[in-house]
């Protein structure tokens, strides 16, 4: 079991956790992701590490409630535990100093863009990051982008915090004004990522992306994770994460992303009838222990009462 | 020696009828009472030179367990068979036994040969019920420790054939849950899991750890592994999936066999929404392939709720690799068979699967394998109409092992490359077995080979001598 020992709600809809994984923390390397199952009925999900610390165990990990999965594990809370973290899995992002490099985060891909962006940093290189979401409420880390950034643009949909852009557009800027741009890296939801891949095409930038496809094993089993590039298909989970944008058939990414739509419904409004009928009987079990429990810290005899909360 | 008689047919195996078993996962096959499996023990011949014994990949004593059950001492039976198959249980259910140990029952000659598979399930299922297991006998520890990495059938041998000496075994799973091509291959109705959690129970009962989430190459490389343990085996299978190379086969809709069957077992996605995965059930689906997983996924289409299954295999019935039984089960649940067919492309709309174009074959001259080759017939193309396919033509060793570890020799297709009589890799202290050097065979052919590797194991541990 893998227990929560730190929860941040970093918007409505994303939400952050340090969850201790030593093995996974000590062995992270920036662009590796985990598969994370919340209980026994659950799926496997996979999610980008944001961060990783191999001295205390712990690694964070940031997502955004999405479906019936994601919602459900914004639920949870400190001490409570995944019942399953397998990584880290995929490859690790190549790290160099190949001089100057923008990275772009969108909306809860700004988490992935962090550790690498840091690393990229301090192997010397000159890094302008572009972090953008629909709203303020959505924007998250900023001053940890900033810390490891010689420039941070920030833009939303809405004009709420930054520019009123979409992060396409001050990349566009960049790579007109300056040509010692030697790669991009463009991480988030995958119609941001095929814009951000258009972008730099005309100035024929080395671009990376981080794809985050359906996959159930993340070991090269399944081949559910399968992506079409120029070359035939590769596996996201070993062959991947990150590929060269410019070769990605998004068409293809696009609808393979949204094959179990209609399947994603159902387990939603499953998920809601069942907690419907369940939650007023939880709160009620929940209010009567607690009363249990500190009558009993009261000094009145425990019995079976605490056992059971 | 008393004179038997002949009797030639074998009891029949009580099952679910095709018709109620198509909607529910539950085990097809029900076995033998206590009086089955003695009236069909009793057909043993007794012969002095038994053929049952050497046709069995771990040698059980077939002829000696054949004749405690015809005694209704079904103890004794099954200790006999866990001298040398720690997996009884299992491989009663999935053993291809007519290739093996009934090929070469004398009865075979002339008649049906003695039921073998299913007296091994009857005694394993029998132990079971009773629910006392064989109290493992406390073994003086070696000190050796000895890391497995794979909780499958051959991980599984070689775990259990290894404590039982003595060594510390932890066995590494890079699965939620442990039984490898057991737990998310072999789907419910032909293996239950709850005889897989027995098993994998059993073999833990023997003192052998077994560490969930845990995927060599990455999370440890097998060079750490040696740093703390003095032996490593690798039993990791044929993970990856084999595609057609054919256009559309990225389509939404179209899964390898690892996937769909890793969705319904594994994951439980037949009861979804309970639990989580979902799995397109589809209304045709196609299968292509003729081995068993084929008919694991063509059976498990049916029982989704498909209204039509279909195997697309390109050579005829004779040349197909799947158990007969297996063959025989799938036609009698309506699993429709287009044989001499090739898979040419898949058509879809909207990015989802909406058919496949075929070519009708014939049969040539035999090819590298010995079966006979298919032969394209000129325009015979046609298409099936079809939202689920699944490609089952086979797999290789994943790659994610040999590619993180130093000195390991891999030949073709990824398959670790071992010294057949000691199961030894190119690497000191590395043993592997299984499917990761055979690239895809049977459950009973990788304890066979994890037999041979834990006695190897064991003389390398005593000697340290390579």
């Amino acid at each position: 079991m893998y227990p929560i020992i730190r929860k941040r709600i970093l918007s409505d809809i994303v939400k952050l956790f340090e969850v201790q994984a030593p093995l996974v923390a000590c062995k992270a390397q920036p662009g590796q992701f985990v598969i994370v199952r919340i209980d026994e009925t659950g799926e496997r999900i996979p999610l980008t590490i944001a961060d990783f610390d191999a001295q205390t165990g712990v690694i964070t990990l940031i997502f955004q409630e999405v479906g019936k999965s994601t919602t459900q594990m914004g639920l949870l809370e400190v001490g409570d535990c995944f019942a399953n973290i397998a990584g880290p899995l995929g490859r690790p992002t190549e790290i160099a100093n190949f001089g100057t490099v923008v990275m772009v985060g969108g909306g809860v891909g700004i988490a992935p863009t962090f550790p690498i962006t840091r690393s990229l940093k301090q192997a010397g290189n000159h890094v302008i990051s572009i972090i953008g979401a629909r709203n303020e409420n959505l924007l998250f880390w900023q001053d940890r982008m900033e810390r490891y950034s010689d420039e941070v643009i920030v833009c939303t949909d809405d004009g709420s915090a930054g520019r009123k852009a979409l992060v396409t557009e001050p990349l566009k800027e960049i790579l007109s004004s300056r040509n010692d741009v030697a790669r991009v890296w463009a991480i988030g939801p995958a119609i941001m990522m095929r814009f951000a891949t258009k972008t730099t095409q005309p100035f024929n930038v080395h671009t990376i992306v981080s794809l985050n496809t359906i996959m159930i094993d993340g070991t090269g089993m399944c081949g559910g994770c399968r992506v079409v590039l120029n070359q035939g298909a590769k596996f996201v989970c070993v062959d991947g994460p990150e590929f060269d944008a410019h070769q990605v058939d998004w068409e293809n990414l696009l609808s393979r992303l949204s094959f179990y739509k209609a399947e994603e419904k159902v387990a939603m409004d499953h998920w809601n009838s069942h907690r419907c009928k369940l939650d007023p009987a939880i709160s009620a079990a929940e209010k009567e222990a607690q009363e249990l429990a500190k009558a009993s810290s009261e000094g009145e005899p425990a019995g079976e009462a605490v056992i059971h909360a | 020696m008393p004179k038997k008689t002949i009797i030639p047919l074998r009891n029949p195996m009580p099952e679910q009828p095709p018709l109620e078993r198509v909607h529910n996962f539950n085990e097809v096959t029900y076995g033998y009472s206590a009086e089955q499996a003695i009236a069909e023990a009793r057909r043993c011949l007794e012969c002095a030179k038994p053929g049952c014994k050497a046709g069995c990949p771990v040698n059980v004593d077939i002829r000696s367990f054949l004749e405690r059950i015809e005694e209704g001492d079904f103890r004794s039976a099954i200790d006999i068979i866990k001298l040398t198959n720690a997996l009884p249980a299992i491989t009663g259910r999935v053993c291809p036994q007519e290739v093996q140990c009934e090929e070469t029952c004398l009865l075979a000659k002339k008649y049906e040969p003695v039921a073998i598979g299913r007296l091994e399930r009857f005694v394993a299922d029998w132990e079971a019920s009773e629910g006392l297991s064989n109290n493992p006998r406390q073994v003086k520890p070696s000190g050796k420790k000895v890391a497995v990495v794979g909780s499958g059938p051959a991980g599984l041998t070689v775990a259990a054939d290894l404590a039982r000496t003595g060594h510390q075994v932890t066995i590494f799973e890079a699965l939620h849950a442990s039984g490898g091509v057991l737990s998310y291959g072999i789907p419910e109705f032909r293996l239950p899991k709850s005889i897989v959690k027995r098993e994998v129970d059993y073999v833990c009962s023997l003192g052998v750890e077994i560490k969930h989430d845990f995927i060599v190459g990455n999370t440890a490389t097998v060079d750490e592994l040696l740093e703390t343990y003095d032996a490593v085996f690798l039993g990791t299978g044929a993970g990856l999936p084999w595609f057609l190379g054919i256009p559309g086969e990225n389509l939404g809709g179209v899964y390898s066999s690892n996937e769909y069957l890793t969705r319904s077992n594994l994951m439980k996605a037949y009861r979804f929404p309970d639990y989580d995965t979902p799995i397109a059930i589809g209304r045709r689906v196609v299968t292509i392939g003729g081995g068993n997983t084929a008919m694991d996924a063509a059976r498990t289409a049916l029982r989704l709720g498909a209204e039509e299954s279909i195997i697309v295999y390109r050579r005829s019935r004779a040349e197909m690799p799947a158990r007969a039984e297996e063959i025989h089960h799938a036609e009698q649940e309506g699993v429709q068979f287009h044989l001499l067919t090739s898979p040419l492309r898949f058509f879809g709309e909207n990015g989802r699967l909406t058919g496949l174009e075929c070519l009708k074959n014939e049969l040539g001259e035999p090819d590298a394998s010995g079966r006979r080759r298919p032969v394209p017939i000129a325009d015979s193309n046609f298409r099936i109409e079809t939202d689920v396919a699944i490609i089952a033509i086979g797999q290789s060793p994943s790659p994610l092992i040999s590619k993180t570890t130093r000195d390991l020799q891999t030949a073709k297709d990824g398959i670790v490359t071992v010294d057949k009589t000691s199961m030894k890799t190119s690497k000191k202290g590395v043993f592997a077995g299984g499917d990761v050097v055979t690239g895809g065979a049977t459950v009973i052919m990788a304890m066979g080979q994890a037999k041979i590797a834990a006695s190897a194991i064991n003389e390398y541990l005593e000697t340290g001598s390579w």
